[in-house]
């Protein structure tokens, strides 16, 4: 049944049709892709960064939430032509030699529990609290997240530790 | 996981190229692509080619026209970028406020008016994956020949979802198309039709580039109230724009025009009559009620998104009650 319905070009060969040069997590890479791929796709099956996620797909859970030039986007809802030329940065990218405060707090709150959206949410919570620089409330905070579903913790947890996260990110700043 | 099917791309980077591009058979614009790719995910369409305008500058403009004493902001503008511009937010809170509600910070950060504009209408029975609709043998929209909404219906009964364009009608704005056929404007409540297939005048190969709205002449009110059923990430059970035009400043002031017009009924916004509303007071509990009751009363829901018809239509009634009275209490 569903085969019949399928049109004859979603059974096609996929070629590379496309060859990307973006920066991902501060590298400049190349990387050839079928010109349908999503950037997720691109992210996950051609760069092997597994850190994003595929929940939904379709935009409702935010767990494949990555920063494009800077901001928060879906990777799921991106195609990887419109990314070609930008800068992507992953959850990969996150930790250098130290852990992002924002990781250190969900682990010293324990703010995951499953883990497939903490992914999303750190990708989120970093490029919101980078934007506004300063320390926030829980109540921003929600609001900043309010696109990055969790079904584990309640967001109670997940909540503290990026208020934590803002007031030393700010302190830091300040010095 | 959800695939998309087998297209290709194209990125212009001017106008020129965008209509060039545009103008080929099996073209799809995608701007955002925040409605357009699940719905590809879900097989309701399969462009041969999308072409993206992410890279056209040309729509990424919000400018002030002293001239025309209109805000002008392009297509390609992103909610998020909307809801956080000072212009738009001194002149038109209530467009503010719609754009900051559509789904989520993520989905605001990709999406655009132009999208918002052009969203392709809703039904509880189209939405859904390729496997879900073939358990009902499609309908109207997607692969069958019956609506399920309204049995024996032959024309779909799909509603207009978008946040922006009730309250875009409300102020008055005017669309600008840029197509093969030229250049034109149209006021933007005439842009929708009553058919939840095609439901805009859209023509071949015609892309929306602009919105304009033009500035309250007078002392003016305007609103925007939208119920979900998760207060973030999802579309509209119900929207209502309205824009009052006063004689004066102050809880006592009388109103000489009110533009109402509600979204989510069917594919065309219900534009209100309002004759009863001009000349009573603005802050009065009797002008709340009206306000309600006719929202009530042409609001004619139907089964097209979640929720009981009934239950949604009399919540018009509170939804157009509160939205007046918070607009006179907060005067």
């Amino acid at each position: 049944m569903l085969a019949q319905l399928m049109p004859a070009r979603d059974k096609a060969p996929m070629p590379d049709a496309l060859l990307l040069s973006m920066k991902v997590n501060g590298e400049d890479v190349e990387v050839a892709a079928p010109a349908h791929f999503t950037l997720l796709e691109v992210l996950r099956y051609k760069l092997d960064l597994i850190g994003s996620k595929q929940g939904c797909d379709k935009g409702d859970c935010g767990a494949c939430t990555v920063q494009v030039d800077g901001k928060a986007k879906l990777s799921c809802l991106t195609l990887a032509a419109q990314a070609n030329g930008r800068e992507v940065r992953t959850v990969e990218g996150m930790t250098a030699a130290h852990l992002h405060p924002i990781q250190d707090c969900m682990d010293k709150e324990v703010a995951a529990q499953c883990g497939f959206c903490t992914p999303g949410i750190l990708m989120a919570a970093e490029a919101y609290l980078s934007k506004v620089g300063r320390a926030v409330s829980r109540e921003e905070v929600a609001e900043a997240l309010a696109g990055n579903l969790c079904r584990c913790t309640g967001y109670v947890k997940i909540v503290d530790a990026i208020v934590g996260a803002s007031e030393i990110m700010a302190n830091t700043e300040q010095d | 996981m959800l695939r998309l099917p087998i297209f290709q791309t194209k990125t212009p980077t001017n106008l020129e190229e965008l209509l060039s591009a545009m103008s080929e058979s099996g073209a799809r614009l995608i701007a955002g692509g925040t409605d357009l790719l699940p719905n590809l995910k879900h097989r309701l369409d399969t462009p041969e080619t999308l072409v993206s305008i992410d890279r056209v500058e040309e729509l990424r403009h919000i400018t002030w026209d002293e001239d025309a004493r209109a805000l002008r902001i392009g297509a390609g503008v992103t909610l998020a970028d909307i809801a956080a511009d000072n212009e738009v937010g001194e002149h038109f809170p209530s467009l503010v406020k719609a754009a900051s509600l559509v789904a989520s910070p993520l989905i605001r950060n990709m999406a655009t008016l132009g999208g918002n504009i052009n969203l392709d209408t809703r039904c509880r029975y189209v939405n859904q994956s390729e496997f879900w609709r073939s358990a009902i043998g499609g309908c109207l929209k997607s692969e069958g020949d019956v609506c399920h909404v309204v049995p024996k219906g032959r024309s779909c009964a799909a509603a207009m979802s978008s946040d922006c364009v009730p309250v875009l009608i409300s102020l008055g704005a005017t669309l600008i198309q840029v197509g093969p056929q030229g250049r034109r404007e149209l006021a933007l409540v005439d842009y929708y039709s009553s058919d939840g297939i095609e439901h805009t005048q859209k023509l071949v190969g015609e892309i929306t580039t602009e919105v304009q709205i033009p500035l309250p002449a007078g002392e003016s009110a305007a609103h925007y109230s939208k119920w979900t059923v998760r207060k973030s990430i999802d579309f509209p059970l119900l929207s209502i724009a309205m824009n009052f035009t006063l004689s004066s400043q102050g809880a006592d002031a009388v109103i000489e025009e009110a533009i109402i017009c509600l979204g989510v009924l069917a594919a065309k916004p219900k534009v209100l009559r309002t004759d009863k509303l001009v000349g009573l007071r603005f802050g009065d509990e009797v002008t709340a009620s009206l306000v309600g009751e006719l929202c009530f009363k042409h609001g004619k829901t139907l089964e097209n998104v979640p929720y009981e018809a009934d239950y949604r239509r009399s919540m018009l009634r509170v939804f157009g009650r509160r939205a007046i009275r918070q607009l006179a209490d907060s005067r």
